[in-house]
């Protein structure tokens, strides 16, 4: 890991109080997950027991404590998404990439998530892939943005 | 104090009174007249996921390239609420509303409606029920029975220009309350407006202020509670990302309330756009002196500041989102001490939702007398709700307290698509209830859904048609529950997660007689010892699906029937031999090779293969319709599932 990095984030964050989450949030952003070592680094930093930085890491439902891939795809899973199919939606993307929800593919392309609510209820299915929400999803679609993506890093790398 | 400014252009003025606000408004509203014809695209979460951004550039580019650019302004607005249609786009000084609006319908949209002042017949609304084509948003049955309040700006303004918002009457309530009232005035005025939180608790906010204002200290706290974790809810999002303005200027007026001169807004990650608008309302406003030092020359002073959450449902319930905000894991804290008196940081804290501090606005406005008169006598103002599902018109839909649900499902809605069936309706997400078709005529209101086992909670409005099996819904927000539960309180850790499991194992066709009968135990246990709102009203699903649907978890469990054939365990897949044509369609379509058969030889299924995909119904010719559903107790079927 690289402490340089880290340093200048946690330099902004010196002297606010209840920066924990926010730390972590910005710490995530600059290497995708939240390293081990990091958290210890965040513990000393704001001279907490390295126990409490851990439990909030592990509460909260957005921070990784390992690598994730390149690019995520959240099947929603809202009440709206619910009743109109997201459950075939959420096994076709499993299917398609080769993994279970909440994991990453081997080569680290892709994480494979399922979130609560994206509010884009009216779309329903959604599926989200990085910044990008697709609407109205069927199996069809999902398989057809699956794969399209997959092809377009292959031929980049 | 000066208050002859004068403002030359919009780039440097800074208002320090109500005067030179008013002057301000006075010369934008008067440099816009000029200005002739306006595109507004909405560029809202919904119509940007169906495209809106390119549809946008489109206009700039085409209106630039006809060398239009002083005739005609393309202008990014929020969220109509009807974000099914999307992109919407309102052109013109006649406002005529277009829907599913592509970058290559732009140019017949320049060159008809905005340079020959035609119709584009085929991008209007249609009338499902009459046929008859919508020019207005006014003329859509969907927006007729609304009456919005909430959400007047959203769909209008830009919710990136501070201007806009200032143009129709933005701070206007701010600089009254500043210049005429008291802070005493200000509690008492949304005290009579008959006010409650709409985040779903439904406590009156003139009283939360109230206890705080008297609660002793000088450091106080104004939290807007952004953090929309509802699954089926999105009018928060949706106000904060096309009005984010009035929420700050809600949050303004309970803070020279309350005594407050800081401001939190906690905003749900999944919203990066709410975040970034929000984030833009905050510095315009402090450019300009409406946030910081002496407001307007009131010697008030109020700041606000986004903290964004981590995802954890919980973090809605106040105590957990304080928790959340200095930095530690959500975990509820038992009231007393409530946050009026003891919150963030110790300090007396006042939490309101987005849409409460968006209707506060209004009220200082107009006053609370007017507001009062709003609604039914005991349920004042108006709601939003998020009308989704099973449902014609799905979208945001604001209506007055006392709606019907009938109005709301059939003539806001449009009722059920595909001629179906309405089997129910599910209020106030994993906190409320399901409403059977017998109760349709409710009004909307606090009590009155209460009574019927369910919330308005926060706002979600769930429609099931006969498609919809209830066991299987009551299963989805107890797997929700088990999820988020904080894992405090052992009743509500446990015992989601036994019902969970009781529901689970009846939807596989594992359900046992007296399942019913302990889930109903449960469901009290769960909500007798939990100490948050979470876990006293998680089990709310369970209880009132059973109470109007208890004929259904009976079939599941006696006679291993789902009506709605959602069940997979409970469904069968087969071939009518006697309608069979062998034409190999689904045999080749099946993803598990689970059909038998060849070219001339009836085919079947082979259940043990055979996962329930429905693939082979779907293939099959409508002509032949050879391929059957069944659920139940079946000769030959059933003993092989899962």
């Amino acid at each position: 890991m690289d402490t340089e990095r880290l340093n200048k984030i946690l330099a902004v964050f010196e002297g606010k109080r209840g920066g924990l989450i926010s730390i972590l949030q910005r710490v995530q952003e600059e290497f995708g997950y939240l390293p081990e070592a990091a958290l210890s680094s965040i513990a000393d930093f704001l001279k907490l027991p390295p126990s409490q930085v851990f439990s909030v890491a592990t509460f909260y439902d957005h921070f990784y404590l390992t690598r994730r891939g390149d690019h995520l795809v959240s099947v929603c899973q809202g009440t709206a998404c619910h009743v109109l199919g997201a459950r075939d939606i959420l096994e076709t993307a499993e299917k398609c990439l080769g993994i279970k929800t909440g994991q990453t593919t081997p080569d680290y392309k892709y994480s494979l998530e399922r979130v609560a609510c994206l509010g884009s209820c009216a779309l329903a299915p959604v599926v989200l892939v990085d910044d990008e929400v697709h609407s109205k999803m069927t199996v069809r679609k999902v398989k057809k943005i699956l794969t399209e993506d997959l092809d377009d890093t292959e031929t980049r790398t | 104090m000066d208050k002859s400014i004068s403002i030359q252009s919009t780039e440097d003025y800074g208002i320090n009174s109500a005067e030179s606000l008013r002057l301000l408004r006075e010369s934008l509203i008067a440099g816009e007249q000029t200005t002739g014809k306006v595109v507004s695209v909405c560029c809202g979460s919904g119509c940007m996921s169906s495209g809106s951004e390119h549809v946008r550039a489109a206009f700039v580019r085409g209106i630039k390239d006809q060398e239009l650019e002083d005739e005609i302004t393309v202008k990014k607005t929020g969220c109509h609420g009807f974000c099914e249609r999307g992109p919407i786009v309102i052109v013109g000084p006649e406002k005529i509303f277009y829907q599913h609006v592509t970058k290559e319908d732009v140019p017949e949209i320049i060159s008809e409606t905005l340079i020959e002042n035609r119709v584009v017949e085929r991008l209007l609304y249609e009338d499902p029920v009459t046929g008859q084509k919508c020019f207005h948003e006014n003329d859509i049955p969907f927006y007729q029975k609304q009456r919005r309040i909430v959400l007047k700006n959203c769909g209008i303004i830009d919710p990136t220009s501070i201007e806009d918002y200032i143009k129709v009457d933005g701070f206007q309530a701010l600089a009254k309350i500043l210049s005429q009232m008291t802070p005493e005035g200000v509690i008492e005025e949304i005290k009579l407006s008959g006010l409650r939180g709409r985040g779903g608790a439904g406590f009156p906010a003139g009283i939360k202020w109230e206890t705080a204002r008297n609660a002793p200290g000088e450091e106080k706290y104004i939290i807007c509670n952004g953090d929309e974790g509802d699954p089926g809810a999105f009018m928060d999002r949706s106000v904060m990302e096309g009005d984010p303005y009035s929420v700050m200027e809600g949050m303004m007026i309970a803070g020279y309330a309350v005594g407050a001169s800081q401001g939190i807004i906690y905003v749900r990650a999944e919203y990066p756009l709410a975040v970034h608008h929000l984030s833009t309302a905050i510095a315009q406003a402090t450019d300009l002196g409406l946030l910081g030092h002496d407001i307007m020359g009131s010697g008030f002073n109020f700041e606000i500041k986004i903290v964004k959450g981590a995802g954890a449902f919980v973090c809605g319930e106040e105590t957990a989102l304080i928790a959340s905000i200095e930095g530690r894991s959500g975990r509820p804290k038992p009231k007393p001490p409530f946050p009026a008196i003891q919150g963030l940081w110790g300090k007396p804290t006042v939490i309101n939702n987005v849409e409460t501090l968006a209707n506060v606005s209004r009220i200082a406005l107009n006053g609370g007398k007017w507001y009062s008169e709003i609604g039914t006598p005991t349920d004042k103002g108006t709601k939003i709700f998020s009308l989704v599902g099973k449902v014609q018109n799905v979208g945001l839909v604001e209506v007055e307290m006392g709606t019907t649900l009938r109005e709301i499902i059939f003539d806001i809605g449009g009722g059920i698509p595909g001629g179906k069936r309405f089997k129910a309706v599910q209020t106030g997400g994993p906190s409320g209830g399901c409403i059977p078709e017998e109760l349709l005529d409710l009004p909307v209101g606090y009590e009155s859904l209460a009574k019927a086992g369910s919330i308005i909670g926060s706002g979600g409005m769930l429609v099931m048609d006969e498609d919809t099996c209830i066991v299987n819904i009551a299963r989805y927000f107890l797997d929700f529950a088990q999820n988020e539960s904080c894992g405090q309180c052992t009743p509500c850790r446990l015992g989601t997660k036994q019902m969970f499991k009781i529901l689970r194992d009846i939807t596989r066709g594992d359900g046992k007689p007296g399942d019913i009968e302990i889930l109903l135990e449960l469901s009290d246990a769960v909500k007798q010892a939990s100490i948050c709102g979470l876990g006293m009203t998680v089990p709310n699903p369970v209880i009132s699906t059973i109470r109007y649907f208890r004929k259904e978890y009976e079939e599941h469990i006696l006679e291993r029937r789902c009506r709605a054939l959602v069940c997979r365990s409970l469904i069968f897949y087969r071939i009518k031999p006697y309608r069979c044509k062998a034409c190999m369609k689904c045999l080749e379509a099946c993803p598990v090779g689970a059909i038998i058969g060849a070219k001339w030889q009836v085919h079947e299924i082979d259940q043990s293969k055979c996962i329930k995909c429905g693939t082979c119904m779907k293939v099959c010719p409508k002509r032949f319709n050879a391929v059957e559903c069944v659920t139940g107790r079946i000769e030959g079927l059933g003993d092989k599932s899962e």
